[in-house]
């Protein structure tokens, strides 16, 4: 029976691994790290869990050890925060590249200069492009169940790819809440053993990750932008599987309260639950306002998102995270170009919020909404907006 | 929903002391969040962290702005921390010290209702130690009943193991001997 306790979510995410059952777990044990990494350490001594525990050096050497595992055949995981995710850079594009099915929790967090520890999107921002699939959780059941559907679907033969679940450092990460546990039986129903198509094996020798000459180099690329977009029909699929298992629903894009909504919040990650309350008490003051919450951030669902959007007038669409010198946060622009000359598309307003453990609040929503309303009837200078700032 | 905010120095527990209560609230069948301040922990300097308990699903992830319930694990914190800032009308403010009403609204300034105990010297006199978390929790419970007795017992015991008895006695104890004013 699964059953439901109070737990922090970062152990809950350790719990969710076990469950998984990953061979080997490879991390950087200190920070930024957090609980999830010294849980499955205690899982892995404890004999709770059958893993090899790799504590490495840095987070380079953490996901250069997954790249070599799960090139292995083994079922791999990691989990790194901010600054660690930073230093893993380079070995991000190489396991995407390689089409090596990691799975890894980023507790996602601001970066320095200045020193911040606290919770924003812009570590996740600047590996937009690695290749990698993402979703986002809303709390820590979504945190749960989306890392055993990540194993579901990176290791799936017809995707092949690494992929990150995204949970708001602090704000998840340290969280004690309900969460229900799913059960052993069910998990194993649900997530089939890790058979690669290939794998690195003395008797069977391959070579994996060649140089890609410029005569191939540009079709690798298309081939792996290919396999992240054909990816989507197998992440929702996957948690069609996941709901016939465990009873919960996800899609690529989540919708609350849109109905003849005619303004649209646009979030992801936790800040969604407090803007449902922030949409609630504005229904009740008689205002058509809605939300949309991305789950499924890359690939990006474009379509699911304009049926999603379908009706409002306005979107404003919250962007953790500040891109010094862009035209607009990268959430605002995904949107704007998924709404390019479509038509009878929505007004779309950017607003920059939550950077640095700042928090957003029911009343910062609302003056979003606000703005958004006044900037439809007349057209703000600027592209996007930072909410919240103060004025001394 | 009720929401309580705990001020206490880094490294007297009060961050455990607001993941029992959730625990204890979950094992109720409620719906209950705890979370730290989030600060750069250091031990001695001024700590919050919060608790929300409803009966149904939580959807906020805001710090704690308008507690219900105030509770100070440290004698001397309202000294250098408005413990009482955004608290909501009727709530209750709880403290840990040895001073009578009168001296604590005279020094302090605190206004409403207020539950004090010594748990200072409940703490010395059972675990020997001047740490109040656990022996605080028992002026919550009488103070606000905010979850049962016996999920909290259940959640010490299964965070200090052989040390939970101890724990057990000291907030028995608090219980009994917090005085709850108007």
């Amino acid at each position: 029976m699964a059953k439901r306790v109070g737990i922090e979510v970062s152990i809950a995410i350790a719990e969710a691994v076990k469950l998984a059952q990953a061979e080997v777990v490879a991390a950087y044990p200190i920070t930024p790290q957090t609980h999830i990494v010294e849980h499955l350490s205690e899982l892995v001594a404890d004999g709770e869990l059958d893993a090899e525990f790799i504590p490495v050096e840095s987070e380079h050497a953490a996901l250069s050890t997954c790249c070599g595992s799960v090139a292995a055949g083994a079922r791999t995981y990691t989990a790194t925060s901010s600054q660690g995710l930073m230093l893993m850079s380079e070995v991000l594009y190489v396991a995407s590249g390689m089409r090596l099915p990691i799975v890894m929790t980023v507790a996602n967090r601001a970066l320095s200069a200045p020193i911040s520890i606290w919770n924003d999107h812009q570590d996740i921002m600047t590996q937009r492009d690695c290749g990698w699939i993402q979703t986002f959780a809303e709390n820590g059941q979504e945190a749960v169940d989306l890392t055993l559907h990540a194993f579901r679907v990176a290791e799936d033969r017809k995707v092949s790819l690494p992929m990150i679940v995204n949970i708001d450092g602090f704000t998840l990460s340290h969280v004690i809440e309900p969460i229900e546990l799913p059960d052993q039986a069910d998990v194993d129903r649900y997530l089939p053993p890790f058979k690669p198509k290939y794998k690195l094996d003395p008797k069977k020798p391959i070579s994996m990750g060649p140089v890609g000459i410029p005569e191939v180099y540009t079709e690798a690329r298309m081939a792996h932008d290919q396999a992240i977009k054909n990816a989507k029909r197998w992440i929702i699929k996957a948690w069609d599987e996941f709901e016939e298992v465990f009873g919960r629903r996800y899609n690529p894009v989540e919708e609350y309260r849109t109905e003849d909504a005619e303004i649209v919040l646009v979030t992801m990650g936790s800040i969604s639950e407090t803007a449902m309350t922030a949409v609630d008490k504005m229904r009740d003051e008689g205002k058509k306002v809605g939300l949309l919450k991305i789950r499924l951030w890359r690939p990006f669902p474009g379509p699911e998102f304009r049926k999603a959007a379908k009706g409002a007038k306005v979107l404003a669409v919250v962007d953790r995270t500040l891109a010094p010198g862009a035209s607009s946060g990268p959430v605002g622009e995904e949107l704007r170009t998924v709404f390019y000359k479509v038509p009878g598309a929505p007004k779309i307003f950017n607003f920059i919020a939550g950077l640095g453990g700042r928090d957003v609040t029911v009343e910062r929503f609302e003056e979003m909404v606000d703005k958004a309303a006044s900037y439809a009837k007349k057209r703000p200078k600027e592209l996007y907006e930072v909410i919240g700032v103060r004025e001394k | 929903m009720k929401e309580v905010r705990l001020h206490g120095r880094g490294g007297q527990g009060g961050v455990t002391s607001a993941e029992l209560v959730a625990i204890a609230a979950i094992e109720e069948g409620k719906y209950a969040q705890a979370f730290p301040s989030f600060g750069p922990e250091r031990r001695g300097a001024p700590v919050a962290a919060f608790i929300r308990v409803s009966d149904a699903p939580i959807r906020t992830r805001e710090k704690v702005y308008h507690p219900d319930i105030v509770l100070v694990l440290d004698a001397a914190l309202p000294q250098i921390v408005n413990v009482q800032a955004g608290m909501k009308d009727g709530g209750i403010t709880i403290l840990n010290s040895e001073m009578s009403e009168a001296e604590i609204r005279e020094k302090f300034g605190l206004k409403g209702r207020l539950a004090i105990v010594d748990a200072n010297k409940i703490a010395m006199e059972v675990l020997g130690l001047p740490i109040t978390n656990t022996t605080m929790l028992g002026a919550l419970l009488k103070a606000t009943g905010i979850v049962g007795i016996e999920p909290l017992e259940a959640a010490l015991e299964k965070r200090f193991g052989r040390l939970a008895d101890k724990n057990k006695a000291a907030l028995k104890r608090a219980y009994d001997e917090t005085v709850i004013t108007d």
